[in-house]
C-alpha cells in the first residue's frame, strides 16, 4: 500500500515538474513550523492513549482513528478518478513491455530504494541488515549494472524488505496519529505524511543528487521518473487484486483504509508473523 | 458374555479407527480444497457449474457462520436473535457469492502449501504460496485454520502477504454501520444489494 501512495506521483510527472519543484521550494521554507506542526498532532494522539508502556504493540491497526473522514473519503473519491483515468491505463500499458525489461525496472527501483532503506535500518538498530544492505547496494550497482540485475540475490543477499521513516518513527513508538488520505499519494498516516518530508530535507540520496544538487549526471526528471515507475510497477502487478478487491467490497474506502494500516504495522514489526496482524483474543468471543 | 464383549471391543476399535481416519491434518485439508477448487477452475464447466461447486467446497470446508460472527464484532451484542439469524442468513450468502466471484477469475491457480504452525489447540497456521504467472508476482497466502474439534477443521480466515481478509471485512462492515447512525439494518440493506447486484 505504500507503493500505492509513491504510484500516484506519477501522475505529476510529465505535466507538473514546475508545480512540484515550487511545491517543494515552499515546502522548504515551511518545513520546520510544517513538522513542528505535525510533530505536536503526532505526539498528542500517541500521549493521549498512553499509560505509561508502548502502546504500539497492543494497539491493533484498526483503532487508528480517522479524523477528517469526509474529507478523506472525498478525496479518495478523487484519486480513485485519477486511477481510472490515467494511472490503470498506463498500467495495463506497462504489462506488454518484455518481462524481462519489466524485471529489470523492478530491479533498478529496488535498487535505488536502498538509499532510504539503510539509514533506517541503521536508526531502527538492525545494523547487520543495514550491512546486507549495504553490499546489496554496491553489488547491484556496479555488477549489477545501475541495479537492472540483480546478482546480490543470487549471492544470498535476498529478502530485501524496504524500510522509511514512518516505520522507524513506528519502531520508536510513536503512534500513528490520524489516518489521511492525501491528494495524489493516497493513504498514509500523520506520522508518515510527516516522516516522508525527511526525504526532501536530505533523507533521501537519491533525491539530494537529482533534485537537491545539480550533479550534471543526473536531473529531476529521473527522480520524478523513477518514483512514478515505482508506482506504475506495483499497479502493474497487482490490478487483478485491486479490481477484484473494489469488485467485493461494500465499502472500498474502509478496505483500503484497514489493508493500508495493516500492512503499515506488518512492516513495523518486520513480521510475518500474522499472530501480531490479527490477534488470537478477536477471536474468543465466537468461541465462548 | 465373551460374544458381547468382543461384540463391544470390535465397535470400539472401529469407532476408534473411523475417528483416527477422520482427523484431518490442516495442511491436508488446504492441499485438498486446493486441488478441488483447482480442477473445478481449470476444467469445462461453465461459470456457474463452477460457482456452485466452488460453494459448495466452501460450505463444507469455512466456518461461515464464525467468520459472520467475528465480522459483526462489537455490534453482535446489540441485536437480537432475530437480527442474529437474519445477519447469519445474509452473510453466508454474500460469503459464498463473494468468496466465488473472487476465484471464478482465476483459471488454473497453483498453490503450493510449505509449512503449518500450530499457534494453540484451537488455531493452526497454513503457510503456502500462490505460484507466479506472467502477469503477477508469487503471493503468499497463510490460512488460519480452526481446529477445536480436530476431526472437522474449519477454515477461517486468509491471510494474503500479511494481510487479514477477515479483519478487513470486520472494518468494513464497522465503517458501514457507524456512517448510518449505528443502525444495523443499513448493514443489511448493504448485504442485500450486494447479493442482488
Amino acid at each position: 500500500m505504500k507503493n500505492y501512495t509513491s504510484l500516484a506521483r506519477f501522475y505529476h510527472s510529465n505535466y507538473s515538474f514546475t508545480l512540484i519543484k515550487d511545491f517543494i521550494y515552499n515546502l522548504r521554507m515551511k518545513k520546520y513550523l510544517i513538522m513542528l506542526f505535525l510533530s505536536f498532532l503526532i505526539n498528542f494522539n500517541a500521549h493521549s492513549s498512553s499509560d505509561g508502556t508502548n502502546e504500539m504493540s497492543k494497539k491493533s491497526s484498526g483503532e487508528v482513528k480517522d479524523c477528517f473522514e469526509s474529507l478523506n473519503r472525498g478525496i479518495f473519491a478523487f484519486n480513485q478518478a485519477l486511477d481510472t483515468l490515467i494511472i490503470e491505463p498506463v498500467a495495463k500499458g506497462y504489462r506488454y513491455l518484455p518481462k524481462p525489461i519489466r524485471n529489470g525496472t523492478s530491479n533498478a527501483l529496488n535498487n535505488i530504494s536502498l538509499v532510504v532503506t539503510i539509514p533506517n535500518n541503521i536508526l531502527q538498530g538492525d545494523i547487520k541488515v543495514a550491512g546486507k544492505n549495504s553490499a546489496r547496494f554496491i553489488l547491484n550497482s556496479t555488477i549489477g549494472i545501475l541495479g537492472f540485475f540483480d546478482p546480490a540475490t543470487k549471492i544470498g543477499l535476498n529478502d530485501y524488505v524496504k524500510e522509511d521513516w514512518g516505520q522507524t518513527l513506528g519502531t520508536w513508538g510513536v503512534g500513528e496519529g490520524c489516518y489521511i488520505v492525501l491528494p495524489v499519494l493516497g493513504p498514509s498516516t500523520l506520522r508518515d505524511a510527516s516522516a516522508s518530508l525527511v526525504n526532501y530535507v536530505g533523507g533521501n540520496a537519491w533525491y539530494n543528487i537529482t533534485v537537491d544538487e545539480d550533479t550534471h549526471y543526473f536531473s529531476d526528471f529521473d527522480y520524478y521518473a523513477s518514483r512514478g515507475l515505482t508506482g506504475v510497477d506495483f499497479r502493474a502487478k497487482n490490478i487483478e487484486s485491486f479490481d477484484n478487491l473494489e469488485a467485493n467490497s461494500l465499502d472500498f474506502y474502509a478496505s483500503v483504509k484497514s489493508l493500508y494500516l495493516q500492512d503499515r504495522k506488518k512492516k513495523i514489526f518486520n513480521s510475518d508473523e500474522i499472530i501480531e496482524t490479527l490477534d488470537d483474543s478477536d477471536w474468543e468471543e465466537i468461541d465462548n | 458374555m465373551l460374544k458381547i464383549k468382543v461384540k463391544i471391543l470390535i465397535v470400539f476399535c472401529l469407532l476408534l479407527f473411523n475417528s483416527n481416519v477422520q482427523a484431518k491434518n490442516p495442511s491436508t485439508l488446504i492441499v485438498e480444497i486446493v486441488d478441488q477448487a483447482s480442477s473445478i477452475l481449470s476444467s469445462n464447466l461453465t461459470d456457474d457449474e463452477k460457482i456452485n461447486k466452488l460453494n459448495e467446497i466452501a460450505e463444507n470446508n469455512v466456518d461461515i457462520k464464525g467468520i459472520g460472527f467475528y465480522t459483526l464484532g462489537k455490534f453482535r451484542k446489540n441485536i437480537s436473535s432475530e437480527e442474529q439469524d437474519r445477519y447469519a442468513d445474509l452473510f453466508r450468502k454474500y460469503f459464498l457469492k463473494s468468496f466465488s466471484s473472487r476465484l471464478v477469475t482465476y483459471t488454473d491457480p497453483k498453490i503450493n502449501v510449505i509449512s503449518e504452525k500450530v499457534v494453540n489447540e484451537k488455531y493452526t497456521i497454513v503457510n503456502s504460496v500462490l505460484v507466479a504467472t506472467e502477469k503477477r508476482p508469487e503471493v503468499k497466502i497463510d490460512w488460519r485454520v480452526y481446529t477445536k474439534n480436530p476431526d472437522k477443521p474449519l477454515i477461517r480466515d486468509l491471510i494474503v502477504e500479511g494481510l487479514s481478509l477477515a479483519r478487513t471485512q470486520k472494518e468494513e462492515f464497522k465503517s458501514v454501520i457507524q456512517n448510518n447512525n449505528n443502525d444495523i439494518n443499513a448493514l443489511f440493506k448493504t448485504l442485500e444489494d450486494f447479493i442482488n447486484k
